[in-house]
C-alpha cells in the first residue's frame, strides 16, 4: 500500500524495458529512470546470451576456434572470421595468397550489406516505418543466397580459413555479384525515397542522440556511430589489412552525430561496398586461394592484437600465444560491447521513445556484446 | 568365396592396398552397394593398417616446418615517448619492447593511472582513445597482466602499455581517464576477479551477481562449477566427471574418480 502512495506522488519513476522487448533486438534489458515521459538515466543490463567464447577460445585449437567465432556477430560472420584468421596469420607469419584476399574482401564487403541492410530494416520498423524492411529484406535475401551458394550456410558461414580460403569461388559467381552490384545502388536510393525526406522519420530522428566527436572518442565509439559524429576515422583506410589499400572508396561521415547522421552514414557506406565489390570482382586474380602452411598451428609465444572495420565498428583480437597449439588468452574486443555503452549518455534527456531509437542508431548485436 | 569378393572389391577402387573389409558372408549381392561407399573410406584404413611404415617418413618431412616457431622475437623499442616516460616516471618503466612490428611499454602498476593520463595528454603519441583493456592471468607468478591497448588518431598507432600485478592486489581504474574504461573494467572484473580501486560501479556485467569464481582465470574450475549448479538447482547429481587438480577448493565430496 505504502509502495503504491510513493508511485503516484514520486516523481520518479523506474521503468524496466527489455530483455523480453522488439526493439532491444535481442535480449538487452535496459532500466529507465524516467521523470514523467523524460529519461534521467539508463542502465543496460547484459549478459543474457553469454557463452564464454573467451573461454572457450582457450580450449579449442586455432582453427578449431573460427567456426565459434561467427556466433558471436551472427549478422557479420565473415568479419569476425576475417578480423580472426589475419589475427592468427599475422601471428604465425603467413600471408594469404591474392586471390583469397580478393574473395576475403568481396565476401566481407557484401556481408556489410546485408548487416547494414538488416540495420536499416529493423530501426525503420522500431521507428513506425515498416515498408522499408520489406524492401531490404529482399535485397539481403540476394547476398544470402551468394554466401549459400560459395560455402552452404547463410549466418554463420564460417568462409574463411587460416592461410585463405577453403572454398574456390563457383561457377556464375561472377556473373552473380555483377548483376547484384548493378542495380543495388538504385535499391539505396529507393530506401531513401522511402525515408530520407520523410517528416515522420525526420521528427524521430533528427537531433536525437547526439554526441559530439570527442565524446564519441572517449566513450570509444567506433564504426558508423564515430563517424556519424564527423571522425573521419575507418580501420579499412586508417590501418589498410586485407587488399583494402588498392580500391577506391571514400569514407562518409555526418556532422552534428545525430540518429539521422548516423542513418546517413550508413546508407552511404552501403554504396561505398558496392563500389568496393565492383572493382574487386573485376580484379579477381587467378592462383591459389590457400597458403601453403603447416596444418598444425602452433604460433612464437607472445601476444598480438589486430583489428579490422566490421559493420559495427573496430573488431579486435588479442591472442596471447604460449607456443602450444591452442590460445593461451583469446581475448575479443566487441565493437557492440564498447558502443552500447554511450546508451546512457545518448538517451538522457530524451522520451522514452527516443530511447528505440537511440537502441537502433547504435546497431547493436547481442551475441557479440555478451560473446 | 571371400577371396573373389575382395578381388571384386580392391578391383574397383584403384589399386589400394587389399584390406579385407568383408564382415559376414553374401558374396553377390552386396557388392553393387559396397563398392559404392567403401572407396572413400578405403584410403585412409589402407593407409592406417598396412603402410604405417611410410607413414612415419612422411610425418618428419611434414614436421620440419614446425620449428619455424622461434621466428620473432621480442626487440627492443625506442621512441620518443618512451623517453618521456622513463624520464617522467622513472623508476616506474619496466622496459619497452616491439614484437611482430607491434609495441609494448611495461611499466610497474603502482602509478598506472597516472602514467596513462600522461599516455593520453602528451603531445608526442597523445593516445586519446582506449581501443580495449583487458587482462592475462599468469598462475604460476600468481600475477595478472593487464592490458591497456591504445590507439593515437593523430599518429596514427597503436601502442600496448602493460603492468603486472599480484592477484591479492588492486589496481587503479582508468573510468576517469577514458569513459570506454568503465565497461572494459567491470568486465575484466566479471571475468578475472581484478579489483580496481576508484572504479565508478564495480560490478560483474556479463554474469549473474550472485555467479560463484571467475571464469577466466587459470585455476577456474568448469565442470566443478557444473556440477554444483546440477546438485544445487536440480537437486541430483549430474555425473559430470572432472580432475581433482583443476578445483583450487576441491570439495572432497563431489570429486568422481576419472580416468
Amino acid at each position: 500500500m505504502a509502495e503504491a502512495e510513493t508511485l503516484f506522488d514520486a516523481s520518479e519513476l523506474t521503468v524496466s524495458m527489455g530483455p523480453q522487448h522488439p526493439s532491444t533486438h535481442g535480449v538487452l534489458q535496459v532500466k529507465l529512470k524516467l521523470d514523467g515521459e523524460r529519461v534521467l538515466d539508463a542502465e543496460c543490463v547484459i549478459g543474457y546470451l553469454h557463452r564464454g567464447v573467451e573461454k572457450l577460445g582457450e580450449a579449442q585449437t586455432y582453427g578449431q576456434f573460427v567456426p565459434t567465432l561467427d556466433r558471436m556477430d551472427y549478422i557479420a560472420a565473415v568479419s569476425n572470421c576475417l578480423g580472426y584468421c589475419e589475427t592468427i596469420e599475422k601471428l604465425i607469419g603467413v600471408t594469404a595468397p591474392p586471390r583469397a584476399q580478393y574473395i576475403r574482401v568481396i565476401m566481407t564487403e557484401l556481408n556489410r550489406i546485408t548487416s547494414h541492410l538488416l540495420w536499416l530494416g529493423t530501426h525503420a520498423i522500431d521507428l513506425g516505418a515498416i515498408t522499408t524492411f520489406l524492401y531490404c529484406f529482399r535485397e539481403r535475401e540476394e547476398i544470402l543466397k551468394i554466401f549459400e551458394n560459395y560455402c552452404g550456410a547463410r549466418l554463420t558461414t564460417h568462409m574463411f580459413r587460416i592461410g585463405g580460403t577453403q572454398y574456390e569461388l563457383y561457377e556464375g559467381f561472377k556473373e552473380q555479384v555483377r548483376t547484384f552490384i548493378q542495380d543495388f545502388p538504385k535499391k539505396v536510393d529507393e530506401y531513401e525515397t522511402l525515408l530520407t525526406e520523410n517528416r515522420i522519420w525526420l521528427d524521430r530522428t533528427k537531433n536525437v542522440g547526439i554526441i559530439s566527436g570527442k565524446d564519441a572518442i572517449d566513450l570509444g565509439l567506433t564504426g558508423p556511430s564515430l563517424r556519424g559524429s564527423g571522425v573521419q576515422w575507418d580501420l579499412r583506410k586508417a590501418k589498410p589489412y586485407c587488399v583494402y589499400s588498392e580500391f577506391d572508396f571514400d569514407i562518409p561521415i555526418g556532422e552534428v552525430g545525430d540518429t539521422y547522421d548516423r542513418y546517413l552514414v550508413r546508407m552511404e557506406e552501403m554504396r561505398q561496398s558496392a563500389r568496393i565489390v565492383a572493382q574487386a570482382i573485376e580484379k579477381i586474380p587467378d592462383g591459389p586461394i590457400m597458403a601453403k602452411m603447416s596444418k598444425i598451428i602452433k604460433p612464437p609465444v607472445g601476444d598480438i592484437y589486430h583489428s579490422i572495420e566490421s559493420p559495427k565498428g573496430e573488431l579486435g583480437y588479442y591472442i596471447v600465444s604460449d607456443g602450444s597449439t591452442m590460445a593461451y588468452r583469446a581475448r575479443v574486443r566487441p565493437p557492440s560491447f564498447v558502443n552500447l555503452q554511450s546508451l546512457k549518455k545518448m538517451v538522457a534527456g530524451h522520451m522514452v521513445a527516443d530511447v528505440v531509437a537511440v537502441i537502433g542508431t547504435l546497431d547493436i548485436v547481442l551475441g557479440e556484446i555478451d560473446r | 568365396m571371400a577371396d573373389e569378393k575382395e578381388n571384386q572389391n580392391t578391383e574397383k577402387p584403384a589399386d589400394s592396398g587389399p584390406q579385407p573389409q568383408t564382415p559376414a558372408s553374401p558374396p553377390t549381392p552386396p557388392p553393387p552397394p559396397k563398392p559404392a561407399t567403401p572407396p572413400p573410406p578405403k584410403p585412409p584404413a589402407a593407409a592406417g593398417g598396412t603402410p604405417p611404415p611410410p607413414k612415419p617418413p612422411a610425418a618428419p618431412g611434414a614436421h620440419p616446418p614446425p620449428p619455424k616457431p622461434k621466428g620473432p622475437a621480442p626487440e627492443p623499442w625506442s621512441h620518443p615517448i618512451v623517453d618521456a616516460i622513463k624520464e617522467k616516471f622513472g623508476n616506474q618503466f619496466v622496459k619497452a619492447y616491439s614484437f611482430i612490428g607491434q609495441n609494448n611499454i611495461e611499466v610497474k602498476k603502482a602509478l598506472i593511472a597516472e602514467i596513462l593520463t600522461f599516455m593520453r595528454d602528451n603531445s608526442i603519441l597523445p593516445c586519446n582513445y582506449l581501443a580495449d583493456e583487458t587482462a592475462v592471468h599468469w598462475p604460476k607468478d600468481e600475477e595478472f597482466e593487464m592490458v591497456y591497448i591504445l590507439y593515437s588518431f593523430e599518429k596514427n598507432e597503436y601502442v600496448r602499455v602493460k603492468t603486472r600485478l599480484k592477484e591479492w592486489e588492486s589496481i587503479e581504474s582508468v573510468a576517469s581517464v577514458w569513459t570506454t574504461a568503465d565497461w572494459l573494467e567491470r568486465e575484466v572484473y566479471d571475468m578475472f576477479g581484478v579489483r580496481y580501486a576508484n572504479h565508478p560501479n564495480l560490478k560483474r556485467i556479463l554474469l549473474p551477481e550472485d555467479w560463484v569464481g571467475f571464469p577466466l582465470r587459470k585455476d577456474y574450475n568448469i565442470r566443478l562449477q557444473d556440477v554444483e549448479w546440477v546438485r544445487k538447482h536440480l537437486g541430483i547429481d549430474s555425473g559430470q566427471k572432472y580432475y581433482v587438480g583443476e578445483a583450487r577448493h576441491e570439495d572432497p565430496n563431489y570429486i568422481t574418480p576419472t580416468d
